[in-house]
């Protein structure tokens, strides 16, 4: 077992299933592992490995079926749903594959979505977007609605929108799923430079090991099973 | 409150609002039909009310006296002295139904032979200039008639209004000697009134035997809480005569005539409650789809930490707002659309226009459906789990 005391996230035997047509099918089996604070995860493994239910189950939106899952010290298993929506709220910054933007909202706004479960005045809400917009180098693009921009644009926005609250951790599922070589090595780098500069912690789930490589290790998952392949 | 503050309420109501306008096509759509339902409940409720209005604007001191058998047998002139003998009665007039035929059938209107003496005392919501009065009450031949009337055909004073008896046999024509209005907006100002004298010397010329007799009497109470009681005495009076009588508020009198339509009547309010839950129906679908569409926003929005709560404000919020669109509009346009109506079909409604009422129900039958339609919807948005909505495809 890792340096339990000092992780972030601790997870012990955690196992997790689905129902599909009346079959019970285990995807995840008594995986246990922690994450160090500043760590920067790539999980991979094949279609229907775990992978993704496995970062759901650390940011908070699926439970687990056994086990314990604390993040920096919380059972988050246990948490009531309206509990876990708070700590989500101020706990987890999501990146997804498709960015899930508000296409009603414009840049700006997307990134403000999270300030506004927060005790901020609009003041300071401004300031904080403006200060992550300008950090993902979209500054001229506050007012653009999602559908006036590019994928690597918008996955730049979902960046912001993802650390604007400053969260424990980020998770990221396929985050260069949807984009050219060119963006996702801008987002990848962006990745590198949130857990570098500002101390992220960034579980990242891929298909692409050449995305994987930005990670400092890389957990394999296999038929629901866990095993480390270090990185640096 | 979590999300009271001023600021991020106008983030909710902007969400709405933009979302609203989405698909403009389909909104556009859905208005549009809550625009037409609106407007055809508006105008069905407004149809019904005058066929009520009659009723609606009875005096609650008058009573009107006609035959026990039915309105079609007249009663004699000599009952009057006895009637106004009754203690509680303080005046009293008759009237006859002409029912004559100006130019065709279809230019209906109400006229009566009124006791050109004593008649519109008891009628002081009908204003009438004293020196027109003066001009009526002094030519036999000559009629009061209301201002819709006057309006609908044109009549002026001076004119002559040529009818084709049916109940009276014969051409009779009458000369406009005055034209009255309203006190209150709910007046019936579409009939014609004439001589009953004029009316009864004629008939004692051509059939003696019909002169004499009127159709109902009006009385006059001084306390409408003695209707009840005034009504029995009258009609024991008459009791075990050939002409039995029956006596009834004017209220129940008019409600009587509606009574004899009222399937009609029940078949336009089902209609116009039919046609609420057709709109309903193509809401529902509207919010449906919507909320179908966009299970992965309010999974992200969920996985973000915006609770049950928001995601069904959301929905209600854009429901409601589509819905009082669409009743603003429909309201807006049952005025003129109404008012076009009532030029349509001249005086076979005296008394139609939009209530305050009619203008409520509209707004709470667009509130109903608004509210309705996101029921469904808004339950589907609150429960949906954050991981299945991530994977759906809008």
């Amino acid at each position: 077992m890792e340096n339990a005391s000092k992780s972030i996230v601790e997870i012990r035997q955690l196992t997790k299933s689905y129902r599909r047509g009346g079959q019970v099918v285990p995807v995840l089996t008594n995986i246990s592992f922690d994450i160090m604070p500043g760590d920067f995860i790539a999980l991979m493994g094949p279609s229907g490995s775990g992978k993704s239910t496995l970062l759901n189950l650390i940011a908070g939106i699926d439970k687990p079926d056994g086990g314990s899952l604390k993040v920096n010290g919380i059972d988050i298993a246990a948490l009531p749903e309206a509990e876990l929506a708070d700590w989500r709220a101020a706990n987890v910054g999501f990146i997804f594959q498709f960015y899930n933007l508000m296409p009603v909202l414009t840049a700006f706004e997307n990134v403000e979505l999270p300030l506004l479960l927060t005790t901020l005045s609009r003041d300071q809400r401004q300031e904080r977007v403006e200060l992550a917009l300008s950090m993902v180098g979209l500054t001229d693009r506050m007012t653009h609605y999602p559908s006036e921009l590019s994928g690597g644009q918008q996955q730049r926005v979902a960046i912001a929108r993802a650390f604007i609250t400053d969260p424990l951790i980020l998770v990221a599922d396929e985050p260069t799923g949807d984009l050219d070589r060119a963006s996702a090595d801008d987002i990848l780098a962006m990745l590198v430079r949130l857990n570098s500069e500002m101390g992220k912690t960034i579980i990242m789930v891929t298909h692409d090991p050449h995305a994987a490589k930005s990670a400092h290790s890389i957990r394999h998952l296999e038929k629901g099973e866990l095993d480390v392949m270090p990185q640096r | 409150m979590r999300y009271g503050a001023i600021a991020v309420q106008m983030h909710f109501l902007k969400l709405i609002s933009r979302n609203s306008l989405r698909h403009k096509l389909r909104t556009g759509l859905t208005v549009l039909g809550l625009v037409v339902a609106i407007l055809a409940f508006g105008l069905l409720r407004t149809v019904v009310d005058a066929w009520y209005a009659g009723a609606e604007n009875a005096s609650s001191t008058r009573l009107v006296t006609r035959s026990s058998i039915s309105l079609v047998f007249p009663l004699p002139i000599n009952y009057q002295e006895r009637i106004r003998k009754i203690p509680g009665v303080s005046a009293i007039s008759h009237a006859n139904w002409f029912g004559g035929v100006y130019i065709t059938e279809k230019n209906f209107f109400p006229q009566f032979a009124v006791d050109e003496k004593t008649y519109f005392d008891l009628y002081p919501e009908y204003l009438i200039p004293p020196s027109e009065m003066k001009a009526f009450r002094t030519d036999r031949k000559g009629c009061v008639i209301g201002r819709k009337l006057a309006e609908t055909y044109g009549f002026k004073v001076g004119d002559t209004i040529p009818l084709r008896g049916t109940i009276y046999p014969g051409a009779w024509a009458f000369t406009v000697r005055a034209i009255y209005d309203g006190a209150e907006a709910g007046t019936d100002t579409s009939q014609l009134f004439f001589h009953w004298s004029y009316l009864n010397e004629t008939l004692r010329k051509a059939v003696a035997r019909r002169s004499d007799y009127v159709g109902v009497y009006v009385i006059q109470i001084s306390d409408a809480d003695r209707a009840a009681e005034i009504s029995t005495e009258i009609d024991a009076l008459f009791g075990n005569s050939l002409a039995e009588t029956l006596t009834e508020t004017e209220k129940a009198f008019q409600l009587g005539f509606v009574a004899m339509t009222e399937a009609i009547v029940v078949a336009i309010r089902i209609v116009s409650f039919v046609v609420i839950f057709i709109i309903l129906a193509v809401m529902a679908n509207t919010m449906a789809m919507t909320a179908r569409e966009r299970i992965s926003e309010y999974a992200t929005l969920k996985a973000l930490g915006f609770g049950p709560r928001f995601l069904a404000g959301l929905i209600y919020g854009e429901s409601l707002s589509i819905a009082l669109a669409g009743a603003v509009i429909g309201i807006l346009l049952t005025f003129p659309v109404a008012h076009a109506f009532s030029k349509q079909v001249g005086t076979l409604f005296p008394v139609f226009g939009v209530s305050l009422e009619t203008v409520f129900m509209q707004v709470s039958a667009a509130i109903a459906v608004g509210f309705i339609a996101a029921v469904m919807p808004a339950l589907r948005a609150s429960q949906v789990s954050i991981v299945e909505g991530l994977r759906h495809i809008g």
